[in-house]
């Protein structure tokens, strides 16, 4: 009989012929969801003598937990660093075209840009609940202004700012509001950071090294007073010195405070790192990679001219410059395409490669318990992928949103 | 008695488990006609190696049994004995035990009626030897003070009032209670002895579980194995149970 009246009235759905990602193992189990969650089938058995109302065949899928996108700044057109009018719809088609990645979760990120973008944007971007209308907003990240104008890669200069002035206090007054805010990218070097950093770690806002010229000390000054996150490992800061391996030293620093795990993003598209970094940075901290794409406007869209923030770049296959010039600019790969190629470059198990761009994106912001995972209790957002971790179908709350055509093949 | 000696665990394993089925298939179960199972109890709930556990992840996920069909002793109910009697109710209700498939201790216990406990015993609550509390340490990381030291279990009387029995003996460890319950007389020191007295029990162990009886014994049930394997082939299956049931009388009585 299905659920318990007494329980829920809420359809129980089994998904069944399936291997599924629990406790970091491809397992041989069923995935029972009810209202949006998974549910724990031994206690429905036992406590509410409920089965199954409907149970579908998976044909031997692997169901992974729906990706979790940290960086993206755009794609498909859409560039969330423009006040454009119809802001709100664009956002709304990039949270819809990447359910086909698997990305059931993101972080709109925002690159630097003049004050008066962040105050027209943030306020139309709310935190919300993923679903047939697209993935689900976790909140924003916000990639400067106060970041390094040595290593501003693709951001404008004339926008940069610093903190010598009202610290914290003109970081609330550039961005306007802070409540949607998930993830802030600063460059812990500049002076007065260390106030800022804690500031934001108290309202709960990750911090994240970036852009930055920091040397290892100072990467691990700011660690101690709550960044979490570093973006883009590698790419925008000072590369390793094997006297001072500046930001990318926290990998194997033995500075950071008990309990806390320092994570890190990475661009595994096969060109923002060359695949042997990308393997030493897996192999010195396997626990702390988050894949993310760092994806632009252009992505889903074909090669040409686009717009990032206040830049113009061009894009050659998977290659995205600023015009003109040889110095890269976000990406154009997608999320399923970075696990892939993590997944081959690094040649780790299957289970790895989903995990970073799953769990570790939930342990960073501290969602596990609801996002990541399989587990019990947690939100219903997961993909049906096949052996080479191409997506099938794409779940939120249980409900299916996107599903691979099959048709037209 | 029927004494079917394989190889190894993995063989014993699938022999019963083909029996089982065979034996279920031919009882040709419906709506209103239940083939009662009966498996003996285990420990206590909200433990993650709880018999629910256990149960749920070996048996009940693997199959599409109705969670209304599956009776547990609940080792929390406020009052035990009033427990144990329903349940000896809810066996009368179904129409009694089909089958009752059970191991044995290495102390000759059938579920956990302990050396000493009545051959006439009823479901009860009963206290645990040391041999079963040691045997169960695993289940507690070793540590003996948190294995518990009572149990609900089905009575000795209980499992006798079954249609059939059949016991699973495995291990060298098993041997000498395989000894005792085959080869020695009936005695409540070794309850599983109980069952010479049952007009139908299966024994099925393997080599290692054989290691303390008569090679006379061994040699004549090993030469009755060409006639015991009929009892699993043909592996029927509930399609063609219509046909099959008109011949299926067992090929010899005991």
């Amino acid at each position: 009989m299905p659920s318990n009246k007494s329980v829920s009235d809420a359809p129980i759905v089994q998904f069944t012929n399936c291997r599924i990602l629990r406790d970091h193992q491809l397992q041989r189990e069923d995935l029972w969801v009810r209202e949006g969650k998974i549910l724990n089938p031994e206690k429905l058995f036992f406590d509410e003598k409920g089965s199954a109302d409907v149970q579908l065949d998976c044909k031997d899928s692997i169901i992974a937990p729906g990706f979790i996108d940290v960086q993206i700044n755009g794609g498909f057109g859409v560039d969330f660093s423009l006040a454009t009018d119809d802001f709100k719809s664009g956002i709304d088609l990039v949270s819809q075209k990447i359910l086909s990645h698997g990305v059931t979760s993101f972080c709109p990120t925002l690159v630097t840009s003049p004050s008066s973008v962040y105050h027209q944007v943030l306020p139309q971007i709310s935190v919300r609940n993923g679903g047939t209308h697209g993935a689900g907003i976790l909140g924003v990240h916000l990639e400067g202004p106060f970041i390094s104008k040595e290593k501003k890669g693709a951001h404008p200069e004339h926008c940069l700012r610093t903190f010598e002035a009202g610290a914290f206090q003109d970081l609330l007054a550039t961005y306007g509001s802070l409540d949607c805010v998930q993830i802030v990218t600063l460059a812990p070097e500049m002076r007065r950071s260390s106030e800022v950093i804690q500031e934001l770690t108290k309202r709960g806002i990750c911090v994240s090294l970036g852009h930055s010229v920091a040397n290892l000390s100072q990467a691990e000054e700011a660690v101690q007073h709550g960044a979490t996150f570093i973006t883009h490992l590698f790419n925008a800061m000072l590369p390793f010195h094997h006297r001072d391996p500046g930001i990318v030293g926290l990998l194997t620093s033995d500075r950071i405070p008990a309990g806390r795990r320092v994570f890190y993003g990475m661009i595994s598209d096969g060109i923002h790192t060359n695949p042997a970094a990308l393997r030493i940075a897996h192999r010195a901290h396997p626990k702390g990679l988050v894949l993310v794409t760092d994806a632009i406007a252009g992505m889903g869209l074909a090669p040409g001219r686009h717009t990032l923030g206040q830049q113009v770049v061009e894009i050659d296959g998977l290659n995205t410059y600023i015009a003109g010039t040889k110095t890269l600019s976000g990406s154009v790969a997608t999320m399923d395409t970075c696990v892939r190629h993590f997944q081959e470059a690094t040649g780790c198990s299957v289970e790895t490669a989903l995990e970073a761009a799953s769990l570790h994106p939930a342990q960073l912001l501290g969602i596990e318990h609801k996002k990541g995972t399989l587990n019990y209790d947690s939100d219903a957002d997961f993909l049906m992928l096949n052996d080479s971790l191409y997506v099938q179908a794409t779940y939120i709350a249980g409900e299916e949103v996107w599903r691979q055509d099959v048709s037209g093949m | 008695m029927k004494l079917i000696i394989l190889e190894n665990y993995s063989q014993a394993s699938e022999w019963a488990a083909k029996y089982i089925r065979n034996r279920i298939v031919q009882f040709g179960p419906g709506p209103g006609r239940f083939f009662t199972l009966g498996l003996p109890t285990g420990l206590p709930r909200d433990h993650p190696e709880s018999y629910h556990s256990f149960m749920w992840n070996n048996f009940f996920k693997h199959i599409d049994i109705s969670p209304e069909n599956v009776h547990i002793l609940d080792g929390n109910a406020p009052d035990l004995q009033a427990e144990c009697d329903a349940f000896e109710e809810k066996i009368k209700a179904a129409g009694g035990i089909e089958l009752f498939v059970g191991g044995i201790g290495p102390d000759g216990h059938i579920a956990f009626n302990e050396p000493g406990s009545s051959l006439v015993s009823r479901t009860r609550v009963k206290t645990l030897a040391m041999d079963t509390i040691l045997a169960n340490a695993r289940f507690f990381d070793g540590d003996l003070s948190k294995v518990p030291t009572m149990a609900l279990t089905v009575g000795v009387g209980t499992v006798m009032d079954a249609r059939e029995v059949m016991i699973l003996i495995t291990g060298a460890h098993k041997a000498f209670a395989l000894y005792k319950a085959i080869e020695d007389g009936v005695n409540h020191m070794w309850t599983v002895s109980a069952f010479q007295q049952h007009p139908n029990t299966v024994f099925v162990c393997d080599e290692d579980a054989t290691l303390e009886l008569k090679v006379k014994t061994v040699k004549y049930f090993k030469g009755l194995m060409l006639v015991h394997n009929k009892l699993v082939e043909p592996l029927y299956s509930m399609k063609e149970m219509g046909t099959e049931r008109s011949q299926s009388k067992k090929p010899y009585s005991d």
